[in-house]
């Protein structure tokens, strides 16, 4: 059976070649604001922004020793220096994420709008966007200024920046619980308390052991680069390196570095596939 | 279900005597661990100053406010510096990012023993380093300035965008790519016609997420020479003129906000 085609002006005919659709912004005349707003500043930019090729050129051969220090990573000479760093870096974190956590949790339960009053959330969210507002380098700063130089500023700078991330997670995910064990658990006549140990507890418990250990490979990475203010570590021994040109004992550094933050993540992702 | 007896009746337990156990040892092993770790921590702490710390912190705050607002007229042109800072670093880091993201794809990497793996170090070496070391690193290599930040922003950017991205490219749906195939497109046409338009929007979401995090770093990159407002507070910090140092951390904090309210917006237009 054929169906009856319209016959119509084949000049009106709808066209016959597909053209994609634009991307994202349908309207002409804002695609054209948008895009010739982005290139403007763009040429803006590129324009303000000095760049001493000369400077870069000379620099050239300077990376190209980086690059070798990469290479052929010099272990040996400064590994006194290295070693204690990477002991600093490596208690402080481990130090910080334990504080950190048991910091966060009861701040976290304060700030699951399912679990606390209203004037208890209202200072528990307080407290997490001033941690997560001021940057890890800024505390860091003005703690070494309060507590001196060394890894004990270092500490209280990464359990602060732990309870941002930590409590935040925490009190959303306390605030997606199944609310029907909650339920059951109530009925009995649980106190709040047990009510917090039976039916929140092992609903967060998987995924508070799995961000606990992502924070604390976040701890480690972020204890190189609080030592470049004061605040002890490997990036206090790293800075050296880099202002003294030793580029092998650099890149022996980051090596390290990289490797430490592989194994924390790859051991992480199998100890949470594990628990959960 | 573990079930012990307690004069002849059974009582219910949560668990077993061997998992209690077990749980028992790992909290007494993890309690060990801090407290070894914290003894090694703070062996060179001098408690001392520790001590004094609410002295020195009141004696900050003092010394801190109030701000100094003049100090505002000398802070645009670094501010703008900054915002440059971080987006050209953001496209920088987007258009190595992208082929890093096929390469280091399952389904789209041409080889799986060769391409990927050096993909997969290249994402996992930036990721590793922290903007700010990047940074240190290219101001000792290239120079002091505004390049060397917009640089060291960019190698951190290409580890977070192509880990996102290639995950995303993993993910998508793969009948559409047969179709795409099944009609004699090329490999090109595939990616094209089949993947690209899949992963967009999450390619828009992750660009802008990382712009955001990018307007955090740059405002600190200065402290290691790499430009932007991080110079001024460099300078301050280093003439203890705290007032400066307030007025500097009003405006990073003021300009933290804004990028990620802009971010949170875009990412809700675009998803």
């Amino acid at each position: 059976m054929t169906v009856p085609m319209p016959v119509t002006d084949i000049g009106a005919a709808a066209p016959r070649r597909w053209k994609r659709p634009p991307i994202l912004i349908h309207d002409l005349r804002w695609r054209i604001a948008i895009y010739g707003g982005g290139l403007v500043y763009l040429v803006l930019a590129i324009a303000s922004t000095e760049v001493k090729w000369g400077r870069v050129y000379r620099g050239l051969d300077r990376g190209w020793r980086f690059i070798q220090g990469f290479l052929y990573p010099d272990f040996s000479s400064r590994w006194v220096d290295i070693s204690q760093g990477l002991v600093e870096s490596l208690t402080m974190s481990v130090t910080a994420t334990v504080v950190g956590i048991i910091l966060s949790v009861p701040i976290g339960v304060g700030a699951a709008r399912n679990m606390a009053p209203l004037p208890v959330y209202l200072a528990c969210r307080a407290i997490i966007a001033m941690s997560r507002a001021l940057q890890e380098i800024i505390v860091a700063i003005l703690l070494v200024a309060m507590f001196g130089f060394g890894p004990f500023a270092g500490f209280l700078t990464l359990s602060f920046a732990t309870i941002g991330f930590l409590a935040k997670l925490l009190a959303e995910d306390i605030e997606d619980i199944d609310e029907a064990q909650a339920e059951a658990i109530r009925s009995t006549g649980a106190s709040w308390g047990q009510l917090v140990n039976y039916a929140v507890q092992p609903q967060v418990m998987p995924r508070l052991i799995g961000l606990s250990l992502y924070r604390l490979d976040i701890n480690f990475r972020e204890s190189a680069v609080i030592g470049i203010v004061g605040a002890g570590g490997i990036g206090a021994t790293l800075n050296t390196a880099i202002d003294r040109y030793e580029y092998d004992s650099a890149g022996a550094i980051l090596l390290i570095i990289i490797a430490i933050v592989m194994v924390a993540e790859y051991s992480s992702s199998h100890v949470r596939n594990w628990v959960q | 279900m573990p079930i012990s007896t307690l004069d002849g009746k059974p009582v219910w337990k949560h668990r077993t005597s061997r998992q209690s156990l077990a749980l028992w040892a790992g909290w007494l092993a993890l309690v060990a661990l801090f407290v070894f770790c914290w003894q090694v921590m703070t062996k060179d702490t001098i408690w001392m100053f520790v001590l004094d710390s609410p002295r020195a912190a009141a004696d900050l705050g003092s010394r801190m406010f109030p701000p100094r607002w003049s100090y505002i007229d000398k802070l645009w042109w670094p501010m703008w510096d900054t915002l440059n800072i971080a987006t050209l670093g953001t496209l920088i880091g987007i258009v190595i990012a992208v082929p890093v993201a096929f390469l280091a794809a399952r389904n789209t990497t041409p080889s799986l023993y060769i391409a990927r793996p050096i993909a997969l170090f290249i994402i996992v070496s930036s990721r590793s380093i922290n903007s700010l070391i990047w940074a240190l690193l290219l101001v000792s290599i290239i120079g002091p300035g505004v390049f060397a930040g917009i640089v060291a922003i960019g190698l951190r950017s290409i580890g977070f965008v192509a880990k996102l991205l290639y995950e995303a490219i993993e993910e998508i749906d793969q009948a559409q790519v047969e179709a795409v195939t099944a009609s004699g497109a090329s490999q090109a046409q595939v990616i094209d016609f089949a993947i690209v338009p899949q992963i967009l929007p999450t390619f828009f979401g992750i660009s802008v997420f990382r712009w955001d995090i990018n307007i955090r770093e740059s405002t600190i990159l200065g402290l290691v020479g790499a430009g932007g407002i991080g110079l001024q507070l460099q300078a301050s910090l280093n003439v203890l003129a705290w007032p400066q140092v307030t007025m500097i951390f009003i405006i990073i904090l003021a300009t933290v906000v804004f990028s990620e309210w802009v971010s949170a917006k875009v990412r809700h237009a675009i998803i």
